[in-house]
This record gives structure tokens, sequence and C-alpha cells, in this order.
């Protein structure tokens, strides 16, 4: 007799099979209309995160888009209109001539127009006869691509924002943050693998619970304690090991950024391996495999996929790290494949540079836009691992 | 099938795999022994009660005038800020995964991507995001509404708060993620008997769960507490500053800060001999602060987990 039950008790009976137990439970809201308040506003708060992601989003690349649609430029304007003209023309063209927003341009009075559009006119006059004055070098040619500066002997690709032609080439950045990631992934990746491996699958219950917490405890070291660290102990013993000549180089960067993936990678890593099923171990143990091949030929496979979002994350994670470089990696930007050279990557510019660069100008958007081009890449690189990761736990729990 | 016997008797190649994983699980270890003995080794000795409590950051670079005490004060004002900010939100979000979110629908999915994500993103692109949405938009609007636009920025600076705020942002899934855990550990018979006794789910989550839960979300805090300290890039453009006299009077004010005067130290020293001790000291100082609130978080856990296994 569904329809003498009172309204609000037939849709929990209804949905149970779809959503178990208590979750399906809807008590007394036709009571307490408080109660049903509250649940709403717990679900608005939760809804907050996917509103962070967006608002990234939205205000890292608000100051950058500007960049991506070629609206600001560097080049030396050499055409002026002189300071006398400006009550003839319309505000409207003097007002794009300044290149000032309404608000502003509202906001300033007759003279500061005046002084504005004379400043104007002056570095127009002045404006230094290089061949290069006139280009803009925020133009995405410049920004990719090489080009024979004045003085250079050969078409190069520089980052220079802080010079009389202002020289943003992104290939240096993006070369040094892949030359140092490089580095922390080939010495993190088969050291925190192997240890996952042990700790989840060779080792006795009690190393493992020792071990685990341990390792996870140099995630809890900052990071500009580990760039500090790396600059007073590491580099100094790196360069006498080896006889070099800069104390700061891409490698001395790299190994340090790679302990703070070391952490990231064990951890998921292990998580994954642990939650193969215990049955496929006992199983090849039963077969007559050792512990060692259980763990390789069995175990190994059936976790695959949570040991590569392991290192998918961890890569994230090196691509991201501010402070190790901007501490250790010597900071000159250079297009070389030493990995003995200094470097300067994309986390460290942003961290160096803004700093001091005029709120709104070329080299502030120029930095956004390395933020957003960061922030992307990491974004998808979590999405990529969350969804394998959330796939293999399906995936496992089904096969139990 | 003999033969095969037979060749398993000797089974280097296992052998050696697991004693090369097994030294690598010791050398992680090990590293970590290293890096935290060599800077309590060159820093412990110079850390005096006068380093500690001395205000007199003019001689910055030198250990035997300097004093971190506006330091301290400083991180742990932005620290506690960030708590009060992130606790609430990152706790009722985990509330809702737990108890509420249907757990096959697209949203909880999207809910929880989203968390896994934000503890993914870069340290710097949440500086960023401070330094364009806190101070560029929240605290610009708000200038332009409280004072006008023409008069000098009050909210629409580096401050204290947007640090605090950047912070909890960034800490946000660290919370939720052991907030989530500890609620899941209750078990569901503690639900189902306050359901029994006629209480509504709101009060059964309100009155048993969390009470219950309360270490586990503590740790969560502390865990949060413990990452924020340490981090730099997240308040090198939204609060943070070289100098200062005296400590930040109101939420506006910038700060000095420890962390971030570790990367000072280690950076813009005129004369990095001099400066080395300050550095070794003060990376204990702030290593014992975050270090601390770790270890502190991890016992709290083990203890609880101790309890539940008792209780359920």
């Amino acid at each position: 007799m569904p329809n003498s039950l009172p309204a609000h008790v037939v849709p929990a009976a209804t949905s149970s099979r779809r959503t178990a137990g208590w979750m399906g439970i809807r008590r007394g809201h036709r009571a307490r209309p408080g109660e049903w308040l509250a649940e709403h506003a717990i679900f608005a708060v939760a809804l907050s995160t996917i509103l962070l992601i967006f608002l990234i989003f939205v205000f890292v690349g608000r100051e950058a888009l500007p960049l991506v649609f070629g609206k600001v430029s560097t080049a030396a304007v050499r055409t002026f209109i002189p300071p006398a003209d400006l009550d003839r023309l319309p505000p409207e063209t003097i007002r794009e001539y300044l290149g000032l927003s309404d608000s502003d341009f509202k906001a300033k009075d007759h003279d500061t127009l005046k002084l504005l559009m004379e400043v104007r006119a002056e570095s127009a006059q002045e404006a230094s006869t290089d061949r290069d004055a006139g280009i803009n070098t925020v133009s995405w040619r410049y920004l990719l691509r090489p080009h024979q500066w004045t003085g250079y002997d050969k078409p190069s690709y520089i980052w220079q924002p802080v010079s009389g032609i202002p020289k943003y080439n992104l290939v240096p950045l993006v070369i040094g943050s892949l030359k140092a990631t490089l580095v922390a992934m080939l010495f993190a990746v088969p050291i925190s693998l192997a240890a996952a491996i042990y700790v989840s699958q060779l080792a006795g219950g009690r190393v493992r619970e020792w071990t685990k917490p341990i390792i996870e405890m140099l995630a809890g070291i900052p990071s500009v304690v580990l760039g500090s660290f790396a600059l007073l102990v590491f580099a100094p013993a790196f360069k006498s090991l080896f006889g070099l000549d800069s104390l700061l180089n891409a490698t001395v960067a790299g190994l340090c950024l790679g302990l703070t993936c070391i952490p990231v990678i064990f951890s998921i890593a292990e998580d994954a391996l642990t939650s193969v099923p215990r049955s496929y171990t006992q199983a090849a143990l039963a077969l007559g495999a050792s512990r060692w091949q259980a763990a390789w030929q069995v175990v190994l496979p059936a976790g695959l996929p949570g040991v590569f979002a392991a290192v998918v994350l961890g890569f994230g994670r090196a691509l991201g790290e501010t402070m190790i470089v901007l501490i250790a990696s010597g900071m000159a930007s250079n297009v070389s494949w030493s990995f003995l050279d200094s470097v300067r990557t994309l986390t460290a510019t942003i961290a160096a540079e803004l700093g001091e660069t005029p709120f709104g100008g070329a080299h502030y958007r120029m930095l956004f836009l390395l933020g957003a081009l960061l922030f992307t890449v990491t974004f998808f690189l979590n999405l990529t691992a969350d969804l394998i990761l959330h796939r293999l736990k399906r995936r496992l729990e089904g096969g139990r | 099938m003999n033969a095969r016997f037979a060749r398993r008797r000797t089974d280097w190649i296992s052998l050696f795999f697991t004693g090369t994983t097994g030294l690598a699980t010791v050398l992680i270890v090990a590293i970590l022994a290293l890096i935290l003995g060599s800077i309590l080794v060159n820093g412990a000795p110079h850390i005096s009660w006068q380093l500690l409590s001395g205000d007199s950051a003019k001689d910055m670079f030198d250990v035997t005038k300097a004093g971190l005490l506006p330091l301290i004060i400083g991180t742990s004002e932005r620290v506690l800020l960030m708590t009060v900010a992130v606790m609430p939100v990152g706790v009722i979000t985990a509330i809702y995964l737990t108890e509420y979110a249907p757990s096959t629908s697209l949203v909880t999915r999207i809910i929880r991507s989203a968390v896994n994500n934000l503890a993914g993103v870069p340290s710097i692109v949440f500086g960023l995001f401070g330094l364009g949405f806190f101070i560029g938009f929240v605290g610009r609007e708000l200038d332009s509404v409280l004072h006008g636009a023409s008069a000098d920025p009050v909210w629409g600076r580096p401050a204290l708060l947007w640090s605090s705020l950047t912070l909890a942002v960034m800490t946000l899934p660290v919370v939720i993620v052991a907030t989530e855990e500890s609620l899941r550990a209750i078990p569901p018979g503690l639900r189902e008997a306050s359901l029994a006794l006629g209480a509504t789910k709101l009060e059964t989550v309100f009155r048993i769960v969390l009470p219950n839960a309360l270490p586990g979300i503590m740790t969560g805090g502390i865990l949060a507490i413990g990452r924020a300290a340490g981090e730099v890039a997240p308040i090198l453009f939204t609060g943070a500053t070289y100098y200062m006299s005296g400590t930040p009077k109101a939420l506006t004010d910038p700060f000095m800060d420890l962390a971030y005067h570790t990367f000072v130290l280690s950076t813009q020293s005129p004369n990095i001999d001099m400066t080395r001790p300050l550095l070794f000291a003060t990376v204990v100082i702030l290593l014992a602060l975050t270090f601390a609130l770790n270890i502190v978080a991890v016992l709290i856990r083990g203890r609880m987990r101790k309890r539940l296994r008792a209780l359920g």
C-alpha cells in the first residue's frame, strides 16, 4: 500500500537501492525545514572546491588574456600626437592614444592628460634608434622562435625582460623547467617505486608500519628548507665531489627537487600496490612463485595504472615546485643540453620577477601567462592521474 | 617440472631484487636522516634565547645580533588566520562527501576530482591567484566601494589577510582529505543507533559523528598548519615583506615571516659566510615548527585509530 504512506517516506524507501543505507536517509524534512536548509547549505559549501578551481582559471587567465590575443604591445611608438591637440581631438581618440581605460580616463583632469601626452611625445622622439625598438616583443613569433637581436651574432632564444628592449622568449624557461624536472624524475622514480614495492609487498608488517610514515615525513619538510639545504650543504659537496666550476646547476636543483617527488610517488604507488587484492599474491605464492616473483609479475601489472598515476603526479609536483629551483638552480636562462649548466625555470622566473614588475604591464602579464601555462599543464596532469586512480579503484574493488 | 623446482632453489634473482628494493627504502630514510641531521648539527648551536625573543631585525644577517620574534609572530598570525578560514569550509565539504553525497552522482565525482586537482596545483600559481583575485579583484573592489577610486589603496595591496586566505585555498584539500578519512572511520553502528533513538540525520552528524571524529579533524588542521607554515611561494606577492618595524597591527598590514626570511637569507645576503649560521638557525626553528606539528598529527591519528578499533 505505498499510497497510504506519508510522502516523504516513499523516496527514502525507493532510493535505498540506488544509494545504500545511510546516504539515502532523509528524515524529518517535512517537520523541520531547518534540516532541509542545512543540508543544502552543506552542499553549497562543498561546491566551493569546484568554484575555486574555476576562479583560479579565471583570475590567472584574466591577466594573461590581453597577451594571448595580442592586445599588448612593447613596440616603441614613433608617431605621436602633439600635446597641443588635446582639446582639438575627440576624447575617445585621446583615450585610445594614451591606452587608458574608461574609468581611468575620466578620473584624470585636463592637466594630467596634457602631462601624459607630453611624456608620450618625448619618449617617442627619444625612441631608441635600435632597429629592434619597433618590434612588438610579446607577439607569439618572438615568444617561441629565435631572433637575431642587435648585438647578437646569430638568432637566439633570449629571456631578458628587464632591458632596453624586453625579450620574452619562452623556450629557455620551458627547457629549464624540463631539465630540472627530468633530473628529479630520473632520481625519484626508480628509488620511490622500488621502495613502494618493497614496503607494500616484500617487507614484514613491522617494517611497513614504521617506514611508511617516515618516508612520508619527507613531504613535511618545507621546500624552502630543502632549497637552503641544497645551497648550504648539498651544492658545495656536489661541487667538490665532481670538481665543477659552478656551485648551482640543473643537476643540484633537480636532485633536491627529486626529494619532494619521492613522498608523492612513493605514497600513491604504495597505496595502489596495497590495494591489489591479497588473493592475487596468495594465488601466485601457491603456484610456487617467490615473493619477488609474485610482486613483480602479478601485483605490479595489476597495480600498474596506479604506479603510472603516481609518476604523473610526481612529475606535476616537480614541474610546479618553486622555492628549491629559485634558490638552487643558478637562475641563468640558457638553451643548452648540458645538465651541469645553471637553469631558470618557469616557476622560479615568476617568483623572482613578479615582485618588481608594475601592475598591469607587459612583463606582469607575461608572468601571469607563465602561471596560466603552468596551471593548465598541471591541471591536465592531475586530471589524468585522478581518472586513472578512480578507474583502477573501481576495477580492483570489482575484481576482489 | 623437476627442472623448474631445481632452478628455484638458487633463486638469486629474487634475492637480488628484494635486496635492491630494500636498499632503496633504506636510502630514502638515510637521506631524510642526513638532511635533518646536517641542518640540526649546523644550526642548533646558534640558537639562543636572544635569537628567539629579540626583535632587532636591523642586523638581519648577523646571528649574534638578530632577533626573530617578529618573524615568528608573523608566521603564527598568518597560520592562525588561515586555520580559521579553512577549517569550516574543509570540514563541511568533508561532511558532505562522507555523509550526504550520493556515491554514484556526477556532481560528487566532480567535487572529488576538484579536491584532488586542487591538491596538485603548484604553490606559485596560488600566489598568482592570490594576487589576481584577492588583491587585484576583491581588494580593489572593496577600496572603490569604501574609499572611492582615487584614494590610496587600503585593501588592494599585499596584506596579512590576503596571504592567509591564499594559504587557506591551498590547504583546503589537506583538511578535506584528513577529515573525510576520520569521518569514514566512525563505525556505522554509531550512526544507526543515533537514528534509531529518533535523532534526525543532521543531529546525528553534528552531535554523534563529528565529536567522535574530532581527533581526526584536528589532525587535518595540524597537517594544514604544518604545510602552510613552511610555504613561501603563495605569500611572496600577497603579504610577506622583507622588513618592517614591529608586527602587523591590522589585517590589511603586511607582515614579516619566518619561511620567507629563510628565502631572503639564502638569496639576498651580502655575505653568505656571515649569514650561514643564522640561516641554519632559522631553518632549525622553521623545521621545529613544521615538523613538530606533523609528528603531533601522526600521533593523534594513531591514537584515534586505536580508540576506534576498540569502539567498532
